[in-house]
């Protein structure tokens, strides 16, 4: 950051290629694993089935899709800065969708 | 420098109890909070109230605020009184992102302990890497569509040499993948917060949001466009020009079209292995009964045409 002027950047879609470890993004969040691990029992994170139907129980083994890294900074701020417990931030981020899907309706169906 | 009513920003009284105070954030919070709010200030008031609230909350900084009185009114210019602070002690700031007047009365927040603008943004075993920056941006939908270079301004808080927490801008040309969607985030690998001769820079998430387009809606990869026709248009079929993301094109409108008649030009949405498609949605405009001779067309058609447009309403 020495410079304030650089040449052109180019970075990928993060979301397109990313699959993330639960070390991985617990770094990415800055926060603790086992608060990641949290963010999967409560639902709000989902995991990438590797088998589909088996479950993974060892979170060393979970792989998280790139969006993951966007829903757990959400989550995260949510729960920082609102103060609300972690099945309160997985209601008001399904509540939050929900929203979106229909402002995303309300303005193409008109 | 603006004096700011941090009381005014709360929507309390002066004499506000601690519990009115933390119940009037909560509900504002709730509000203002920018993953929740679709109000275009959101996140400077939220910035904003978060301030209000570290001084409020704390005893100590709300007693030396109030011996600020008044202040001036707010918008006029202002200087901490010389003894300003004697008697008071304050720490633990929690914030990096205060108002030149909370900094002028409380301080940068020193370095220690203090977290970033996004709060959970601090690195960790930060000797052999620099932390993660996180931005957001909005783009415009033709960058998506083309691909290409844009140039963005983000605010960088930075520790200058004295120690004091500054904002800086950092310009950055980025060329922009192509087919990239609302709610993704380009990655610029070693952008972030550099770590020292030794280590490896922390990288630069971008968020990206669209501007609202003039023309086009988006729907995930899919875009949406209103077309107004005229009424024969609709009624006898057309060719007519419609704009597209990639250029006026002569489109067809069937026979017996009807306001919401949705015409579908496949892959011509946002680019991908699979493209999204571009949707033109038929609407009616009426020609303006103006003069006499648009009348006389309309009573015409009128005693022309059986047609009662209510018939399924039952009347």
């Amino acid at each position: 950051m020495e410079s304030d002027q650089q040449g052109s950047l180019s970075g990928e879609i993060f979301e397109e290629y990313a699959v993330l470890s639960v070390d991985e993004l617990s770094r990415l969040c800055a926060v603790d694993r086992t608060y990641i691990v949290e963010l999967v029992e409560e639902g709000v994170l989902n995991i990438v089935e590797l088998d589909a139907g088996v479950v993974q129980v060892d979170a060393s083994v979970w792989r998280f899709p790139g969006s993951a890294l966007r829903r757990a900074r959400t989550a995260l701020r949510l729960q920082r800065d609102l103060e609300i417990n972690l099945p309160g931030v997985a209601l008001a981020l399904e509540l939050l969708e929900e929203l979106e899907e229909l402002r995303r309706e309300l303005k193409v169906g008109r | 420098m603006e004096f700011k009513d941090y009381y005014k920003v709360m929507g309390v009284a002066r004499d506000a109890t601690e519990a009115q105070i933390k119940q009037a954030y909560r509900k504002l919070a709730r509000k203002y909070h920018p993953d929740v709010s679709k109000e275009k200030d959101a996140e400077a008031r939220f910035k904003e109230l978060g301030e209000a609230y570290e001084v409020l909350k704390s005893p100590e900084k709300r007693a030396a605020y109030d011996q600020l009185g008044q202040g001036p009114r707010p918008g006029e210019n202002f200087t901490p009184p010389p003894d300003w602070g004697a008697g008071f002690e304050f720490s633990g700031a929690g914030n990096a992102d205060y108002s030149d007047f909370f900094e002028s009365l409380f301080g940068a927040a020193g370095g220690r302990g203090r977290r970033s603008q996004r709060g959970f943004d601090t690195g960790r075993g930060g000797a052999e890497r620099g932390q993660d920056h996180h931005a957001k941006i909005m783009l415009d939908l033709e960058a998506s569509l083309h691909g290409g270079p844009r140039t963005f301004t983000l605010r960088v808080p930075e520790i200058d040499a004295q120690g004091r927490l500054v904002s800086k801008d950092r310009v950055l040309n980025v060329q922009v993948p192509k087919g990239i969607l609302p709610g993704q985030t380009i990655r610029l690998a070693a952008q972030g917060a550099s770590a020292g001769a030794e280590g490896t820079a922390g990288d630069l998430f971008i968020e990206v949001e669209f501007q609202p387009h003039a023309l086009y809606r988006v729907d995930g990869r899919d875009l949406y466009l209103e077309l107004p026709v005229a009424p024969w248009e609709a009624a006898l079929g057309a060719t007519v020009k419609t704009p597209t993301p990639g250029g006026a094109v002569d489109l067809k409108i069937p026979v017996g079209s009807h306001a919401g008649t949705k015409l579908r030009l496949k892959g011509r949405g946002i680019p991908a292995s699979t493209p999204g498609d571009f949707y033109v949605v038929l609407q009616i405009a009426l020609p303006a009964a103006s003069d006499e001779q648009a009348k006389a067309a309309y009573r015409a058609m009128a005693d022309a045409l059986p047609f009662n447009p209510r018939a399924s309403l039952g009347v």
